[in-house]
């Protein structure tokens, strides 16, 4: 069974829609898995969430959660599932367990009934128990949003870039947390603008500008990038990057890490072949230009290089 | 012109009982791209409001483009550029408009604001767009924008705060080439970033760690001591401790 059903939403803001949030966006979520929606700001992540959720209508296109109309059929949808929204939204005021107690409250059940769901994340809440919410540092309000998002053991979870304004440590601790819940099989669909955490999902969706650019597993998309790829260093990079973007056989040079990345024009297809010669020629070529340092090495396509690849394109 | 645009000794603020910062001593140099990381609430924001004049230090030196922020705050503020991505450019006005009102901040004469729009718009090329509201802007063109808003009385020193948090890839990295381009006039910059890969391309990173700077080096280097493969890896070792 699909836990999520996406056909040909569309939604657009605005005096006449002159902002197209959505458009013509389908996809599908087997029950249990992880998905992510991974996307700049104003890829339409936020629109795509908040109509799942229930708290804003489509223009156009149809959308279900458990077989359920997230229009249609929004007070029986409720129930079921957790959202957490982009910006913190518990009561500041309150204290962290009086905010677990009242989401709680608000979907008739108590902290005891769900409490081994949460156990792993609470207990790291828990000395801070009595402090206010408000002055609770990013990774802990974060914890505890999912906490109270999870109170009510939904079937489907939704996350609205859990890990942004987060520090590494504490993001890298929730996507663990993610994985702890999809054994209990609950299915989630979590929205990031960071490429990197493509890899920790079962399936993505590149989200640009309201339309879906791929959809794949990690590895599919990975595997989709039609261009050699190298990764290039030399002592100044500044000036490396422009002068590989000088070389004639260059696509296109981005920075990546320590490295530059250099995508070919030419195609995949037979290029083993010639690899070595390509690299010799590089290296003589950025020796001319008098760099130092030099390294080229041929570089495995990452999801951002996907991305990058799929966004200069249009 | 002094090496050290940036120099502080045993820089400190205490809110109460609470040490944010505690007696943090570096130096940045002219030119340098220098990144500031550490975990939410290691001190990096109360730091660099210290250096940019807006917070009034508890004790400790800290000298910014040459003025000593804890006597002359309102002059380093002058010498300094600002952006981050919460706030950067007014959204209900235009391109023209938020040029218009930043250079009037900075003090800049009616012909020198006119001079710098025309400058800056066609190296953004932005013709099209500079009656426009910033509103209606791609983000990526808004923080290309306000960067370039932000040095538009051309200080020597730039603070970026988390610039480019949320931006596409693409964008990122066309944010980055201005930030090299600015260096290499001679602009010092210093980044704070959550992105790990980011902080490679800086010449020096600095890792605050409960309101101290627990390591400062290059990125290679930094990855040796650590016995680490990538930024993150030393982030995720020292932040953890």
């Amino acid at each position: 069974m699909q836990a999520i059903v996406v056909e040909q939403i569309t939604k657009s803001y605005g005096a006449k829609g002159a902002v197209k949030a959505l458009d013509g966006i389908s996809l599908s979520v087997a029950k249990g898995e992880l998905f992510g929606i991974i996307g700049p700001d104003g890829a339409g992540k936020t629109s795509l969430l908040r109509i799942l959720a229930t708290l804003i209508l489509p223009d156009a296109g149809e959308a279900y959660l458990q077989n359920l109309h997230v229009v249609r059929d929004y007070k029986r949808l409720r129930s079921l599932l957790g959202y957490m929204p982009g910006r913190f939204s518990l009561y500041q005021d309150l204290s962290v367990q009086e905010n677990l107690s009242f989401f709680a409250a608000v979907f008739g059940t108590r902290i005891e009934d769900n409490y081994d769901l949460i156990k792993d994340i609470y207990v790291q809440l828990e000395p801070f128990k009595n402090r206010r919410a408000g002055a609770l540092s990013g990774g802990m309000k974060q914890k505890l949003a999912l906490c109270c998002a999870l109170i009510h053991k939904p079937e489907v979870l939704l996350l609205d870039e859990p890990g942004t304004g987060v520090d590494p440590v504490s993001r890298k601790e929730f996507w663990d947390m993610l994985q702890r819940l999809k054994s209990w099989g609950i299915t989630i669909l979590v929205s990031t603008p960071n490429m990197d955490e493509a890899e920790l999902c079962d399936r993505v969706a590149l989200l640009h500008n309201g339309r879906i650019l791929a959809m794949d597993t990690p590895a599919g998309i990975r595997g989709s990038y039609e261009r050699p790829l190298f990764a290039v260093r030399s002592d100044e990079m500044y000036r490396l990057i422009q002068d590989l973007r000088q070389w004639p056989g260059a696509y296109s040079c981005y920075a990546f890490g320590e490295y530059a990345h250099l995508a070919l024009q030419q195609s995949l297809q037979g290029f083993d072949t010639q690899a070595d010669s390509v690299m010799a020629e590089l290296q003589q070529y950025l020796e001319s230009r008098h760099h130092t340092g030099i390294e080229v090495l041929r570089a495995e396509p990452g999801v951002e290089d996907c991305f990058i690849a799929s966004t200069k394109d249009r | 012109m002094e090496a050290h645009v940036i120099f502080t000794d045993k820089l400190t603020k205490t809110f109460g009982s609470f040490t944010a910062v505690d007696q943090i001593s570096f130096s940045v140099a002219a030119g340098e791209i220098f990144g500031f990381l550490g975990a939410n609430g290691a001190g990096k924001t109360t730091a660099l409001r210290m250096l940019s004049g807006l917070l009034k230090p508890t004790s400790g030196i800290a000298m910014v483009a040459g003025v000593d922020v804890m006597r002359h705050p309102e002059q380093v503020k002058r010498r300094i550029g600002y952006m981050s991505q919460k706030f950067s450019l007014y959204e209900d006005l235009t391109i023209r408009e938020n040029i218009r009102f930043y250079g009037g901040i900075y003090g800049l004469s009616v012909q020198t604001i006119r001079e710098k729009t025309k400058k800056l718009v066609d190296k953004l090329e932005l013709g099209a767009h500079v009656d426009e509201l910033v509103l209606r802007l791609p983000l990526g063109w808004r923080q290309k924008l306000a960067l370039s808003v932000a040095m538009l009385h051309e200080p020597r020193i730039v603070f970026l705060d988390e610039p480019t948090s949320g931006v596409d890839p693409l964008t990122r990295r066309q944010f980055w080439d201005l930030i090299y381009e600015a260096a290499a006039d001679g602009v010092t910059l210093m980044v704070t970033t959550h992105y790990m890969e980011e902080a490679e391309y800086c010449n020096r990173v600095s890792m605050m760690v409960d309101g101290k700077i627990e390591a400062l080096d290059t990125p290679g280097q930094l990855k040796k001591t650590y016995n680490a493969t990538s930024m993150d890896e030393v982030f995720r070792k020292l932040a953890r401790g």
